[in-house]
C-alpha cells in the first residue's frame, strides 16, 4: 500500500518488496485502468486481467521489468482492438523479464503483441487473432519479439497475420514450442536470429509453414543455428495474402519449410503433409544487396529424417506441367536451388529425396535453372549445437 | 489500492515541500519554480504544482523559465506549441556540437499543445520532461475544461477537436510509456527538440545575455526555417523534417532501430535513409511498394505512402498523429521527385 511513499527508500536500498497482484476488470474505462496498471506496476508485480472483453481504443504498453500480465485464459480474457485508433500494435513490451499468459489479442490494427529489446520474455497460452480470416488489411505479425535475448513462445495460437503468425527477429536464444499457427501468410518465421529451437508446433493452412530467413541491411545479421524439430507442417494452402512489397509476399502457396540464406539449420523429426509446392525449400537470397556484412548463401542446412506425406503435387512454380511430368506427377519433398558456398550448402540424411534447380550463384536468373534430382551423398551423422531459450524461462511457468 | 493512496501521499508531500520552499503568506504570486517537484521522486498531480507559469492560461512563464522555438518543429496535428526550458538559478545549458544541449540536473522542459486562435485558444495538454539525478522523467498533463490547470494523465487520453486544417479528429494525449516511445534511446529517456542545430542564433544570443549559456554554438540554427517550406530548397527541408518528425525512433538505439531505417539529419548513407531500401516489418504499411524511397517516384515510395496516411497500422509516425501533415508530405514529395534516378 505504501510503496510509492517508500519509493525513495527503495531506490536507495534496492530491497525487494513483496510482489503485489493488481486485478483489472473489463468494462467502462478498461483501457485507461489497464494502461494505468501497466504504468504503475512495480517489478515483480502481476497484473491480473478479469474474464471478459476489454474494448480498447488505443495500443497498450508495458515498460516495467519483471511484470507478469495474466488473463483467465485465451478464450476468456480478450483484449479487443477492433476499434483501435492509434499505435502500431495492440500491446508493446519494452522491459525485461516479462511474462504474458492466458489472454487473447483480437484485431489489432498493426502487430498483435510486440516486444522490442525485451530480454528474457515469456509468451504463454496466448491467442492473437484477426477474426475476419486472412486479409491483406490484417496486421503484420501476431507475436513479435525483436532485438531480444532469451525468448520463449509456447502454447499459443495465432491466426490471420498478413505476414508471420509468430515472428522472432534479430534475437538470440529462442524457443518456440507447442503453438498452433493457422491462416497466416507465414506460420512461424525466424529472421536474422541465432540459436532458435522451433519444436512441436502445428503449422496448418498458412501460405508457408515455417520460415527461416536471413536478410541484409538490418542492424542484427548472421542468422543461424536454428533447429526445426518434431513439428506438424500440414496443408499450407492459403493463397498468399501479404501486401506486396513485403518479403513474405514472395512465399509460394503450399510451402512447408522455407530456409533462405542462414548458417546452420537442422530440420528433423517433422511430419509434412499436403504442402503442394514443396515440403522443404532451401534457397539463397536472390535480390541485389550492398551490405558487405551479408552472406546470401544458405550454408550448413541439414535435412535429417522427417515423415514426408503427400506434397509437391501442385507447385506454384513456372513450368509446373513440365516439372510434374518429369518427376512422375509430384515433386520430391526437398527443393534446393543448388547454390552452395565452398561446397557447403544443403546436406541430407539417408533416404531423403529432392530436386535441385542446379543454379550456382545467388541472384542467378531462374531461366538458367536445370532442374534435376538431388544427387547429394547422404550424411551418416552430424553434429549440431543444442539451442533454445534459457531454462529459467520455462522454470518461471512452473 | 496502493496506487491511489500513494498518489495522494505524493501530492501531499509536494504541497509540503512547496510551502517550505516559498513564502506564500505574502499573498503575492510565487516567483520561484518548485524545484522539489522537479527533482523529487514523485509524480506531481497538477501542472500548477511546479509553478512554471505566472499566468498558466496565457502561458506566461515566470523568470528562469525561458520560451524557445524550433527552426523545424515536430508536427502534431497542427497543434500550436508553447515551449519552455526551466533552468535552476546558478545553472546553465551547455552546447556540444550541433546536437542536443546538455541540461543540468533540476532543469525541466515544458511543452504545451493548443488549438484555436485568440480568445478561442484551448490548451489541450502540457508535457514535461524533468531532469532528475537518475535521469529524465516524462509526464503528460491534461488541461481541464475551465483552462485553469492541467492534471497528470498517466494513461493519456483522447480529446475530440478540429485541427487548423478543419479536420475533426480524436486527438491522442500520449500515456507515460508512449512518452518514452519517442523520447527513449538505448533504454534512457532523453529530450528530442532542443538541439543546437534546430535553435536559432538569435535565441542563443538572448540566452547568453540571460547567462543561461556561455556562448552561441557554431552550428546554431543550421536546420532550415520551416516557414520557408513552400518555396525553399526541398532537400534540406525534407531532411530536417524527417530528422525532427521521424528520427527519434528511426535511428540506431531508437524505437524503430530494427527497421534499419535511419532518418537522422547527419546520416549520409543512401540505403540507410531509405533509398532502394526494402521494408522489414512494414506489413500492409508498405502499401504494395517495394522500397522506402524510389528516387524520382514519390508515389511508389513507402516513406511517403505512410506519411500520407492517417490509418492506424499504416500511418507514420505511429504516435501523435491523427491527420496528415499536408505541408510535410508536399516537401518530402518534392524532395523524392527531384532526386536523381540512377
Amino acid at each position: 500500500m505504501k510503496r510509492f511513499a517508500l519509493a525513495a527508500a527503495l531506490l536507495c536500498t534496492a530491497a525487494p518488496l513483496a510482489a503485489e497482484t493488481h486485478r483489472v476488470e473489463p468494462g467502462e474505462g478498461a483501457g485507461t485502468r489497464l494502461q494505468e496498471a501497466l504504468i504503475l506496476a512495480a517489478p515483480g508485480d502481476t497484473i491480473e486481467l478479469g474474464e471478459g472483453r476489454f474494448v480498447l481504443t488505443d495500443g497498450l504498453s508495458l515498460d516495467v521489468d519483471g511484470v507478469t500480465v495474466r488473463g483467465a485464459g485465451m478464450e476468456k480474457t480478450i483484449l479487443d482492438f477492433t476499434g483501435q485508433q492509434g499505435s502500431g500494435e495492440g500491446l508493446l513490451v519494452t522491459s525485461d523479464n516479462v511474462t504474458l499468459r492466458g489472454f487473447a489479442v483480437e484485431n489489432a490494427k498493426g502487430d498483435g503483441i510486440k516486444s522490442k529489446g525485451a530480454d528474457m520474455i515469456v509468451y504463454d497460452s496466448l491467442r492473437v487473432e484477426w477474426t475476419g480470416g486472412p486479409k491483406a488489411t490484417n496486421g503484420a505479425y501476431g507475436i513479435y519479439p525483436v532485438e531480444s535475448t532469451g525468448v520463449l513462445v509456447q502454447g499459443s495460437v495465432v491466426m490471420g497475420a498478413s505476414d508471420a503468425g509468430i515472428y522472432v527477429g534479430q534475437s538470440r536464444d529462442i524457443t518456440v514450442r507447442r503453438n498452433v499457427v493457422s491462416l497466416n501468410v507465414a506460420g512461424i518465421e525466424i529472421e536474422n536470429s541465432r540459436n532458435a529451437l522451433v519444436e512441436n508446433n502445428t503449422a496448418m493452412r498458412n501460405t508457408g509453414g515455417l520460415l527461416v530467413f536471413d536478410l541484409p541491411g538490418l542492424p542484427v545479421m548472421n542468422g543461424g543455428n536454428v533447429i526445426l524439430r518434431n513439428n506438424m507442417v500440414i496443408d499450407n494452402d492459403t493463397p498468399n495474402f501479404a501486401p506486396p512489397g513485403n518479403i513474405v509476399a514472395s512465399v509460394r502457396r503450399g510451402t512447408g519449410v522455407l530456409v533462405m540464406a542462414n548458417d546452420g539449420v537442422l530440420i528433423e523429426g517433422n511430419a509434412f503433409e499436403g504442402n503442394a509446392t514443396a515440403h522443404i525449400m532451401v534457397i539463397a537470397y536472390s535480390q541485389p544487396f550492398k551490405d558487405p556484412r551479408y552472406n546470401p548463401h544458405a550454408r550448413n542446412v541439414i535435412v535429417g529424417s522427417n515423415a514426408f506425406g503427400r506434397g509437391g503435387y501442385d507447385p506454384q512454380l513456372d513450368d509446373k506441367e513440365q516439372l510434374l511430368e518429369a518427376f512422375g506427377g509430384a515433386l520430391p519433398p526437398v527443393l534446393w536451388d543448388g547454390i552452395a558456398e565452398d561446397g557447403n550448402g544443403l546436406m541430407i540424411a539417408e533416404g531423403v529425396t529432392g530436386w535441385s534447380l542446379n543454379l550456382s550463384t545467388p541472384g542467378q536468373d531462374l531461366a538458367e535453372a536445370q532442374p534435376g534430382p538431388l544427387t547429394l551423398t547422404p550424411l551418416e551423422s552430424w553434429e549440431f549445437p543444442e539451442v533454445g531459450a534459457p531454462a529459467e524461462l520455462e522454470a518461471r511457468l512452473k | 489500492m496502493r496506487w491511489g493512496n500513494g498518489l495522494i501521499a505524493l501530492a501531499a508531500a509536494a504541497l509540503m515541500a512547496s510551502a517550505t520552499a516559498n513564502s506564500l503568506a505574502s499573498g503575492l504570486p510565487a516567483v520561484r519554480v518548485n524545484d522539489a517537484a522537479i527533482i523529487g521522486e514523485g509524480m506531481p498531480r497538477q501542472l500548477s504544482d511546479y509553478r512554471f507559469f505566472a499566468d498558466a492560461r496565457a502561458q506566461q512563464p515566470i523568470p528562469y523559465v525561458f520560451p524557445y522555438a524550433l527552426n523545424t518543429p515536430l508536427w502534431s496535428d497542427g497543434a500550436e506549441k508553447l515551449r519552455f526550458i526551466y533552468l535552476p538559478r546558478g545553472t546553465r545549458l551547455e552546447a556540444e556540437g550541433e546536437g542536443l544541449l546538455k541540461f543540468p540536473v533540476g532543469a525541466a522542459i515544458i511543452k504545451t499543445f493548443a488549438f484555436g486562435e485568440g480568445d478561442a485558444r484551448r490548451l489541450i495538454e502540457t508535457r514535461v520532461l524533468l531532469h532528475r539525478a537518475d535521469g529524465w522523467v516524462a509526464l503528460p498533463y491534461r488541461w481541464n475544461a475551465e483552462q485553469t490547470d492541467a492534471s497528470l494523465a498517466l494513461a493519456g487520453g483522447r480529446v475530440d477537436l478540429v485541427t487548423p486544417a478543419g479536420e475533426a479528429i480524436s486527438y491522442a494525449i500520449p500515456n507515460k510509456n508512449q512518452c518514452k516511445s519517442c523520447h527513449g534511446k538505448d533504454e534512457q529517456v532523453i529530450p528530442i527538440g532542443p538541439k543546437a542545430r534546430n535553435l536559432s542564433a538569435e535565441w542563443f544570443a538572448q540566452m547568453v545575455e540571460s547567462r543561461a549559456i556561455d556562448r552561441v554554438p557554431d552550428s546554431a540554427g543550421i536546420l532550415p526555417d520551416w516557414s520557408t517550406h513552400a518555396s525553399g530548397p526541398a532537400a534540406p527541408l525534407a531532411r530536417a523534417y524527417l530528422d525532427v518528425n521521424c528520427a527519434h525512433c528511426h535511428q540506431p538505439g531508437g524505437g524503430a532501430s530494427n527497421s534499419g531505417l535511419d532518418l537522422r539529419w547527419e546520416q549520409s548513407d543512401a540505403h540507410a535513409i531509405g533509398i532502394f531500401k526494402r521494408p522489414v516489418a512494414a506489413g500492409r504499411g508498405a502499401g504494395g511498394h517495394e522500397f522506402s524511397i524510389v528516387p524520382g517516384q514519390p508515389d511508389t515510395s513507402i516513406l511517403l505512402y505512410r506519411m500520407d496516411s492517417a490509418e492506424p497500422g499504416v500511418a507514420m509516425p505511429e504516435l501523435g498523429k491523427a491527420s496528415v501533415d499536408k505541408d510535410g508530405v508536399a516537401v518530402v514529395r518534392r524532395w523524392i521527385a527531384e532526386m536523381k534516378t540512377e
